[in-house]
């Protein structure tokens, strides 16, 4: 906001001066020329007619999904136990790997701000920058295809999750408590156990459920690069064009998502 | 006196105070784990064979080679930064309607339950999934992976948009309103001033997320470095991926730094 003082004595209300004036339009037409500029780079290469052709053939490929292949859901029962267990297996086995990572990120219970912390924080970003079907895309290629690239994929994408939740709940806590803890001459170990895990287990418990259930999402693809699953099984429908088939799986999906969804929300609603 | 002889310790109270849950759920978590362990299924000569290939890949990326797909990189990387400015702005501009429109203390109740269903739609599919279904429409390439993008976008931003607007201050809106305005200048001057920060740093946030996701919906074939990095990785050429993943690992960072100067700036 800026006051102008006019000849007579008066004020007059402007919302800026020129100057920010000038530069939010500025910002503005720079914004508009590099989305112009990106969507020419874009779509050099598109092909138009077929763009205009999908209405035509999302219909087609409507048409063929409906009714669902009902009798081909025993083939799933397998794959989707695989899922759950992907994504489960997969949260546990990051909860382990996290949880020391978390406490060596926090700028209050890292042993080096300097050099630990950076370090921790790192190996958070990294695992956060790349896609969980990245990572099992990788796995395939070393392990072979199968559950425990899944489960490993899966493992690695949480960690930067829970790792960067929990350590940023591990810097809210309430200093008074530990420094109640410490006065008692209680040796780090005892602190820890008594002043900093009681009140990050909330939001530990909390983050763990909610990564949980991304998880199932997450895992329900995985199966598309090799990595076990349900995803095997909407690859190969796919593959052969067995719409009806596709259809039923990505139902099941759904319904498996929002299940996991309620769990996960109810679990969350009880703990905090 | 037995108090004397035994001394008594504290301890803390347990999480669940009914022992009969709180051992039963111990017994049904030892059952699944034994269960699930149970079906992973591993071939150990696979496996070993593929440890060499780990060592490969680890060795990348302390000798990460970017000279060797160096084109495919730059093609990629070029169609996945394009992609993702966008698809953001294109996600963006169709959220905000939609947002608004999903917010229950400024619209009719119709218009809520219609845009909070687009969200529902547009949160329940994988991105993934979207661009394979897009790729059979429109054909391979970035175009199908904008359009991917584009509709996740929408799910996430309208979705925060709108809670946002329902956690608004309602004294700046009836201030507005008791000017006797209309709906539109209700929406300029009383709600859009309050979420204008926030909208901007969630926009900034997206765009992080939808680079990378650019990454991933290459795999599928639309477009996108994802693309580059698949045929690395089919090809074992390891030192070529640690390059790749290094590149993305690294735009994250300096994407994510510089928008939390702008959120902080702006907010």
């Amino acid at each position: 906001m800026a006051v102008q003082h006019l000849a007579n004595g008066r004020f007059a209300w402007q919302r800026r001066t020129p100057k920010a004036e000038w530069l939010s339009w500025l910002a503005w037409l720079a914004g508009v020329a590099l989305t112009v500029f990106c969507w020419r780079v874009m779509t050099e290469n598109t092909i138009w007619d077929y763009v205009w052709d999908a209405p035509t053939q999302a219909a087609d490929i409507g048409g063929r999904m409906v009714p669902p292949r009902w009798s081909y859901f025993p083939n799933i029962i397998k794959p989707l136990w695989d899922t759950l267990n992907i994504a489960t297996l997969g949260t546990l086995l990051a909860v382990f790997i996290s949880v020391p990572i978390a406490f060596l990120a926090a700028r209050n219970t890292t042993p080096s701000v300097a050099f630990v912390r950076p370090l921790a924080i790192f190996v958070i970003v990294s695992s956060r920058s790349i896609n969980a079907i990245i990572w099992a895309l990788l796995l395939v290629s070393i392990l072979g295809p199968g559950i425990l690239a899944g489960i490993i994929a899966i493992a690695l994408r949480s960690i930067g999750f829970i790792g960067k939740l929990l350590y940023e709940a591990i810097e809210e806590i309430d200093a008074k408590q530990v420094e109640a803890i410490t006065a008692t001459g209680a040796s780090g170990p005892q602190t820890l156990a008594y002043a900093i895990v009681p009140q990050i287990m909330p939001a530990f418990a909390g983050i763990t459920v909610f990564r949980w259930d991304i998880n199932i999402r997450e895992s329900t693809v995985l199966g598309l690069v090799g990595a076990g699953g349900i995803g095997l099984n909407l690859e190969s429908s796919l593959n052969t064009l067995a719409w009806p088939q596709v259809t039923l799986i990505l139902l099941v999906i759904l319904g498996t998502v929002v299940v996991s969804e309620w769990i996960s929300a109810r679990i969350r609603h009880a703990i905090i | 006196m037995s108090d004397a002889v035994r001394p008594r310790r504290w301890r803390p109270a347990p999480l669940i105070a009914n022992p009969w849950l709180r051992h039963g759920l111990t017994l049904g978590a030892v059952i699944y784990l034994a269960l699930a362990l149970g079906t992973i299924d591993v071939n150990w000569a696979r496996v070993i064979d593929g440890l060499d290939r780990g060592a490969r890949f680890i060795a990348g990326f302390l000798q990460p080679n970017f000279s060797a797909r160096w084109d495919d990189i730059v093609q990629g990387m070029i169609e996945s930064l394009t992609m993702t400015v966008t698809s953001t702005v294109a996600g963006i501009a169709i959220s905000i309607p939609i947002g608004i429109g999903a917010a229950r203390n400024i619209v009719p109740r119709p218009v809520y339950y219609v845009c909070r269903s687009i969200i529902a739609v547009s949160r329940s599919l994988q991105e993934i999934i979207v661009a394979i279904f897009l790729v059979a429409m429109v054909g391979f390439g970035p175009f199908a992976g904008f359009l991917t993008l584009s509709f996740a976008t929408i799910g996430f931003l309208s979705k925060l948009l709108a809670e946002d607007i329902e956690d608004i201050d309602p004294a700046s809106v009836e201030a507005i309103r008791a000017t006797g305005s209309g709906w539109f200048s209700m929406l300029s001057y009383g709600v859009l001033p309050q979420v204008m920060p926030r909208l901007i740093g969630l926009s900034l946030y997206r765009l992080d997320i939808n680079f990378r996701e650019s990454a991933v919906v290459g795999i599928v074939g639309a477009g996108g470095i994802g693309a580059t990095l698949n045929t690395a990785i089919d090809r074992y050429e390891f030192d070529s991926a640690a390059a790749i993943l290094l590149l993305i690992i690294g735009i994250v960072m300096v994407s994510e730094y510089t928008s939390s100067i702008i959120r902080k700036r702006v907010q």
